[in-house]
């Protein structure tokens, strides 16, 4: 191999997965059409009465739902939020993950068992069930930003989602802490800080990103799944877990409404989780060499 | 052996506790507590809310109350529910084997699927069965189960009819026909729906991760040495290999275990299964905490098990573990 930095390497087996590289291309058409919700010409909540549950037409592309709003144009603005939220919490979640990860790997001894400690009692919360009480107390609290409930969803997903990142990361700590170059760091002066931050974390940058990709589907089948179950993002706000709880009920009248936000929960998640195959691949080699021998 | 099952028995006792006190602060700070109900009816008088609180002693400090409900929990007394002014642990023992029927054919059904395809997927990988299998669970995986669940009523209750009766092919919910006969074959036209949209994810995830598991034991030592002594590839693959790549499968089943639970929660909505899933759901609409905290304590108490039965099993089945 010619002599190529690390990084392009990565970004090389990166591309040849080419499922991979699909996957990139859905999930940026994704983003794409979210980001140009804008540009259709209904409104996402504006109700027109005076045509519901029209079957899909060159008006309207998906149809309308029971309100006569366009489901073409709130599906688009329903993977704003859906990506939003997925994207937000899984950034609070892989941040609280790698600190508590890297303090206790780093660390050990008492800080690392209190650590753990948490990590476990978080671990055997049963999480839906939990997200589903929190939701539901959180909502009848009396304090004004308690009723942005894209907020609320954001932050309760990510407070039960951090574990398994904090497990890896301690887990890669433990044994990284103890080559040479962290030594070596140390016996010149460095401050853990600085040795956990610029040495050790970026020797975990492919493992981390990898749980992230898993992290993102997770969170996005999390959301759509509390939504559907009414106990997520509220209504009139779309999101696709939330349009296609009003179609469930709407099923045998206007069968439509329920096939496409399913479809673009579907695609958004394949595409994470080829994205995410892909990396596990670009950054360790080795897997696939083992696997085709 | 058995010191160590003893010692993560005693171990998850802390963790159950901190658990308790988590829930049970949830419950006491949510507006109007467990009388939400009296204080909604405008028919009950301050003084009438005075004497029930006295009487069900919410006018007792917060710890002695924590106390006494933790006590009765432990005597599986898990209070009444606020709705429907029944014993908690009533309403749940009527639910409970609904949902072990659910998930239990659900399990079975995801193993037969689930084996077979990863040990042929791994016998001839990149082949064209193993291709076909690799897209479905990829497919699979990516399913959420509550769309699935919708998307069979589609197919199966709202397009296609029996062409015979002219009725749907397969029921949309319930778990048998009302006033019909009350048949095994009526429970099982019911479960065909629930259980292939639980199912499904399952099964994709279990194949994928024996075919990995077994290309990963393809190349052990012990493998190698069983062929090299001559013994013909039957014997290598489901005596030596299959044996040991089942190993961490087992482990992952019993840690996913209560998943299928939570997955069961979307299917009992969505096909009104009676079950704790839709117990739990319907509760949680109606905001009746001493139904959310019981269904979440027995859902906890079932993780902290499987996740001894997982550990314990790994230690029978693989002498290289060893616990101290």
């Amino acid at each position: 191999m010619t002599n190529r930095s690390l990084g392009s390497q990565i970004l090389h087996r990166f591309i040849k997965h080419r499922m991979a590289l699909v996957a990139v291309v859905m999930l940026v058409v994704m983003v794409l059409l979210a980001l140009g919700a804008g540009l259709t010409p209904y409104s996402p909540t504006e109700q027109n009465p005076a045509n519901p549950f029209q079957p899909p037409s060159p008006q309207h592309w998906f149809g309308t739902d029971e309100l006569g709003r366009d489901i073409f144009t709130r599906i688009l603005y329903g993977g704003r939020v859906s990506l939003m939220v997925g994207l937000i919490s899984t950034m609070i979640a892989i941040f609280l993950g790698v600190v508590v990860g890297a303090l206790a790997g780093y660390y050990g001894g008492g800080t690392d068992n209190v650590l753990m400690r948490v990590t476990d009692t978080f671990l055997t919360l049963p999480t839906i069930f939990v997200l589903i009480i929190l939701s539901a107390f959180l909502r009848e609290q009396p304090y004004p930003w308690l009723k942005n409930s894209v907020f609320v969803v954001i932050v309760i997903i990510a407070a039960l989602s951090w574990m398994w990142t904090a497990r890896l990361v301690r887990s890669l700590f433990i044994t990284l802490r103890e080559r040479e170059f962290v030594t070596a760091t140390r016996a010149l002066g460095g401050s853990d800080g600085g040795i956990i931050i610029r040495h050790i974390l970026p020797n975990c940058m492919g493992p981390i990103l990898v749980s992230a990709t898993l992290q993102m589907a997770f969170a996005i089948i999390l959301e759509s799944g509390l939504s559907y179950l009414g106990f997520g993002v509220q209504p009139p706000t779309p999101t696709w877990g939330a349009i296609l709880s009003t179609a469930q009920v709407h099923v045998y009248r206007a069968p439509w409404m329920a096939v496409y936000p399913g479809v673009m929960i579907f695609i958004t998640v394949m595409a994470i989780n080829f994205i995410g195959d892909g990396l596990r691949d670009a950054f360790d080699p080795y897997v696939v060499h083992a696997d085709k021998k | 052996m058995f010191n160590y099952t003893l010692r993560r028995i005693l171990q998850s006792i802390p963790i159950l506790f901190i658990l308790s006190i988590l829930l049970f602060a949830l419950v006491r700070t949510a507006p109007g507590g467990p009388l939400a109900t009296a204080y909604r009816n405008p028919n009950v008088t301050k003084e009438q809310i005075e004497i029930l609180k006295k009487h069900l002693g919410l006018d007792l400090p917060l710890p002695v109350q924590y106390v006494r409900w933790l006590g009765d929990m432990l005597r599986g007394n898990m209070g009444d529910s606020i709705k429907f002014r029944r014993p908690v642990s009533e309403m749940i023992a009527e639910r409970i084997p609904n949902t072990l029927i659910l998930v239990g054919v659900s399990f079975v059904i995801t193993l037969i699927i689930a084996i077979p395809v990863g040990i042929i997927s791994a016998r001839k990988p990149y082949s064209f069965f193993d291709y076909t299998a690799t897209t479905l669970t990829f497919i699979g995986q990516s399913v959420p189960v509550y769309w699935l669940g919708l998307a069979l009523i589609l197919v199966f209750y709202v397009a296609i009819q029996n062409p015979f009766t002219g009725k749907p092919l397969f029921p949309a919910g319930g778990m048998r026909t009302i006033g019909g006969e009350d048949s095994l074959s009526d429970l099982a036209w019911h479960l065909v729906l629930p259980v292939v949209a639980l199912s499904a994810s399952w099964a994709a995830w279990y194949s994928r991760f024996l075919r990995s598991s077994l290309l990963d034991v393809q190349h052990e030592d012990y493998v190698r040495t069983a062929r090299a002594k001559g013994a013909s590839d039957r014997v290598v693959y489901y005596k030596h290999a299959l044996r040991n790549a089942i190993l961490p499968l087992v482990t992952l089943i019993a840690l996913d275990l209560p998943s299928l639970f939570a997955g069961a929660l979307f299917i009992e909505t969505i096909f009104s299964w009676p079950g704790m899933g839709r117990l739990f759901w319907d509760a949680a609409r109606g905001r009746d905490y001493p139904v959310l905290l019981a269904v979440v304590m027995i859902d906890a108490v079932i993780i902290i098990f499987c996740n001894i039965l997982a550990d314990v099993f790994y230690g029978v089945l693989d002498p290289r573990v060893k616990y101290d």
